[in-house]
């Protein structure tokens, strides 16, 4: 599957494309294939994103995966600070980024 | 193609500009264009014959024009100066202060913009193509 | 240190409302990202992996109390409560929203800061030896010269759209602590036969993917001629630098293909031009900036013998203070390298403690190493122990200075969009191993750098061990290098062979370091063994 992902223009924060909007939580996040560029165009445009792209992932527990370890860590945070990232209190998480 | 914003009060060339090559090969022509890559210090000789000079910017963010224009002036050409192409409206105040004195941007200036850009800096910290006194210079005036 | 006057305060106020204004107008849809690129990196903002990251600049390293206050305010008001000090003596700050960029601008500019040129293809801040003013062996106090320096390089009109980024270190000593000569201009100060002061000018050093040491292409440039000089240098850069290909176009590719002869003619025949332009400051500014950086008022009566009854804390002091050019001083260093902590962090709290010790035993004033440590240049030996106290309660106190545990990691693949490994979990194994096996004070000084690409920003090809991470087939691999240095004994490392993963690397690191506890002769460093019994026996330990 594809994934379309970017950075909130005002905040920075890394968002995903739900189908109908951009969220910080990758498990929100829909396949776009196909779809990625038109997606991308329209909602740059609009200044809802900044720079967008898709990358790719796997269904991992039924929940979206970026392929790509650096996806990974911009999905959670650094893993070095665990208590950062969008998950501080799941010991487990370093697991689903390495 | 945008209007050209002109810091001068002479009357504008009439004519097309030349390239480089053509201008030095020929040439009865008063307008020449320096792209990126080009000598500036190649029309040194021939500057007493020029009246107009446009500094191609195909990317904005390719500076070499900067060197080309306050090589100009610096070699003591009068004749206007133009930056043409990509050229942004947050270039402009370095732009003036490397010697040009007319913009033809590819995408239209907000006048206020232009405005709030070249009125920003109260001082300069360095000689360089205008006629503004560096920081250092007032210091020890 | 450097104050600055109505002028000086002036552009800064003025740069913040420019940001102000171009940040509107990203917002507001005016500028592309493409076109705002630019001008946000020119003022420290990036678009990192996890948010916007600003850069503040610390001109050559220094800075004082209130300024560190107020890098801890913006940490705890702006960011999540720490910021991360560079390689290049500046500090960034990782969790940055657009919006608020440009009043962080404004706060720093109240305290005489700014991000200026901390990024972008122009002249970045300028760093220099983080022991100036302080150091027996220096000639002179090189920041007067990096001062004059950044003033001239900023907001300069004809080069900020250079082919690439640009970085100038100047120092004033044989001894190199600001790797000089990895830098796209290294400037020593030095003086002639006859007395007189003058610059010699090294160009087109640096790492990234093609590591060069700078050559001199002029021994003694008169201090009246050092701005013309320099405009000549990047003159000519911006003119025939490459622009074909960004991972050509540093001033290194440019020296290295036209012969550092013929750049060195070509910036002598502009030098002799821009002679008769007028853009040299008058001596007598050079003179004005001097003042600033006068001695403080030493006690000349500190004469102090240590008492080094409590062993914790004579080991800290032996570590991690460097004689001082005034009796009964020392330079104190501050280790960030905490065993198992990230390199280069630190809590706003953490700064403010370190601030307030500058306050009260060091004049008022800090640096940053560019081995991303803080130092109290002007300790009274009579005050060390109250302050090793204070370090060690904060968690401040590692006496590991240029040992093993003192590493060089960048933000790498936990931060940076760049990077291809991480790095910072690497530096923390190491040091962790190392602490555990108690080698670290046995191994003496020994010099690790890390860089999760190769970018290196971590410095891996200066390190006596350097580590790059990279990708392979989206697994993190790590190679080793071995015999860098960034010091006035400048040489590049070069890679052991194939990379291991994240635990392998480790071992590896280990393996070294017994050949070189087995090899080596009386008072010899790491690097020193490797030099002399080269890298085979290194190679056959690893991969046998």
């Amino acid at each position: 599957m594809r994934l379309l992902t970017g950075n909130d223009l005002k905040t920075g924060a890394v968002t995903w494309w739900t189908g109908s909007d951009w969220s910080i939580h990758i498990e929100d996040a829909v396949d776009v294939t196909g779809s990625e560029d038109e997606i991308a165009r329209s909602e740059e445009a609009a200044r809802r994103v900044n720079v967008p792209y898709a990358v790719d992932a796997e269904l991992h527990e039924g929940n979206p995966r970026p392929s790509h370890i650096k996806e990974r860590v911009r999905a959670l945070g650094p893993t070095v600070r665990p208590d950062l990232t969008l998950k501080p209190a799941d010991p487990e998480i370093g697991n689903w980024v390495i | 193609m945008a209007d050209t914003l002109r810091y001068r009060d002479d009357e504008p060339v009439d004519h097309p500009a030349v390239t480089v090559d053509s201008f030095l090969d020929q040439s009865n022509a008063t307008a020449v264009r320096i792209e990126p890559g080009d000598d500036a210090r190649a029309l040194v000789p021939h500057l007493e014959r020029l009246a107009l000079i446009e500094v191609n910017f195909p990317a904005f963010g390719d500076g070499r024009g900067y060197s080309s224009a306050r090589i100009l002036r610096e070699a003591g050409y009068e004749g206007e100066l133009r930056a043409v192409g990509d050229v942004l409206v947050d270039q402009l105040a370095y732009m003036r202060r490397c010697g040009f004195d007319a913009f033809e941007p590819d995408k239209q200036f907000d006048m206020d913009d232009v405005a709030a850009a070249l009125e920003r800096w109260p001082g300069v910290y360095q000689q360089a193509a205008d006629d503004r006194t560096p920081i250092w210079s007032k210091r020890h005036a | 240190m450097y104050a600055y006057d109505q002028y000086d305060q002036a552009m800064v106020d003025a740069r913040v409302e420019e940001f102000r204004d171009q940040a509107r107008r990203r917002l507001e849809g005016k500028l592309t990202e493409d076109q705002f690129k630019p001008l946000r990196l020119m003022n420290g903002l990036y678009l990192q992996l996890h948010a916007y990251m600003l850069r503040v600049a610390i001109p050559y390293g220094t800075l004082d109390s209130r300024q560190m206050h107020a890098l801890a305010d913006i940490a705890d008001k702006y960011d999540r409560g720490y910021g991360h000090f560079t390689t290049r003596q500046n500090i960034q700050y990782n969790w940055i929203k657009l919006e608020d960029a440009a009043d962080i601008l404004a706060d720093l500019a109240k305290v005489e800061m700014h991000a200026i040129q901390t990024s972008g293809n122009c002249i970045r801040n300028i760093s220099s030896d983080h022991f100036a003013g302080a150091a027996a062996d220096e000639i002179v106090d090189p920041r007067p010269y990096a001062e004059l320096l950044r003033q001239w390089s900023s907001f300069h009109p004809e080069f900020s759209y250079l082919p690439r980024k640009f970085k100038i270190a100047v120092i004033a000593s044989e001894t190199d602590r600001a790797a000089m000569r990895l830098h796209d201009i290294g400037i020593n100060i030095v003086k002639n036969d006859a007395g007189e002061l003058g610059a010699a000018f090294y160009v087109g050093g640096g790492m990234g993917r093609t590591p060069m040491i700078a050559p001199c292409i002029n021994p003694f440039v008169p201090l009246d001629q050092l701005v013309t000089y320099a405009e000549a240098c990047l003159r000519v850069y911006n003119r025939y630098g490459r622009r074909d290909n960004k991972y050509k176009a540093r001033i290194k590719i440019l020296v290295h293909e036209l012969g550092a002869e013929e750049y060195t003619r070509q910036v002598e025949q502009e030098f002799e031009h821009l002679l008769d332009q007028g853009v040299e400051p008058p001596l007598a500014e050079l003179d004005r900036i001097r003042t600033f950086f006068d001695d403080p008022l030493f006690d000349t009566r500190a004469a102090y013998e240590i008492d080094r009854s409590d062993p914790d804390f004579a080991l800290w002091v032996d570590r991690n203070t460097v004689p001082h050019k005034a009796d009964g001083y020392v330079s104190a260093v501050i280790s960030l390298k905490p065993v198992g902590g990230i390199p280069g962090d630190a809590t706003a709290e953490q700064m403010r403690l370190m601030a307030d010790l500058a306050k009260d035993y060091s004049f008022d004033e800090l640096r940053v190493m560019h081995t991303q440590n803080i130092v109290l240049p002007h300790v009274r030996k009579a005050d060390l122990h109250a302050l090793w106290t204070a370090l060690e309660e904060a968690g401040l106190g590692s006496p590991n200075l240029d040992t093993v545990e003192d590493i060089i990691a960048c933000p790498g693949l936990d931060y940076c969009s760049l990077a291809n490994a991480r790095s910072i979990p690497i530096a923390q194994r190491i040091s962790e191993r190392f602490a555990k096996t108690g080698k670290t004070g046995t191994l003496g000084q020994l010099k690790l750098k890390i860089s999760g690409c190769i970018n290196a920003c971590g410095h891996h090809h200066a390190g006596h061990i350097g580590i790059l991470g990279v990708d392979r087939k989206g697994v993190e691999n790590y190679q080793l290098l071995l015999g860098g240095s960034e010091a006035e004994d400048v040489s590049l490392a070069k890679i052991t062979g194939p990379g291991f993963d994240e635990h392998g690397i480790v071992d590896a690191v280990e393996t070294v370091t017994t050949v070189y506890e087995n090899e080596r002769q009386d008072g010899e460093r790491f690097v020193d063994t490797y030099r002399r019994i080269g890298m085979n026996p290194f190679k056959e330990a690893l991969y046998g």
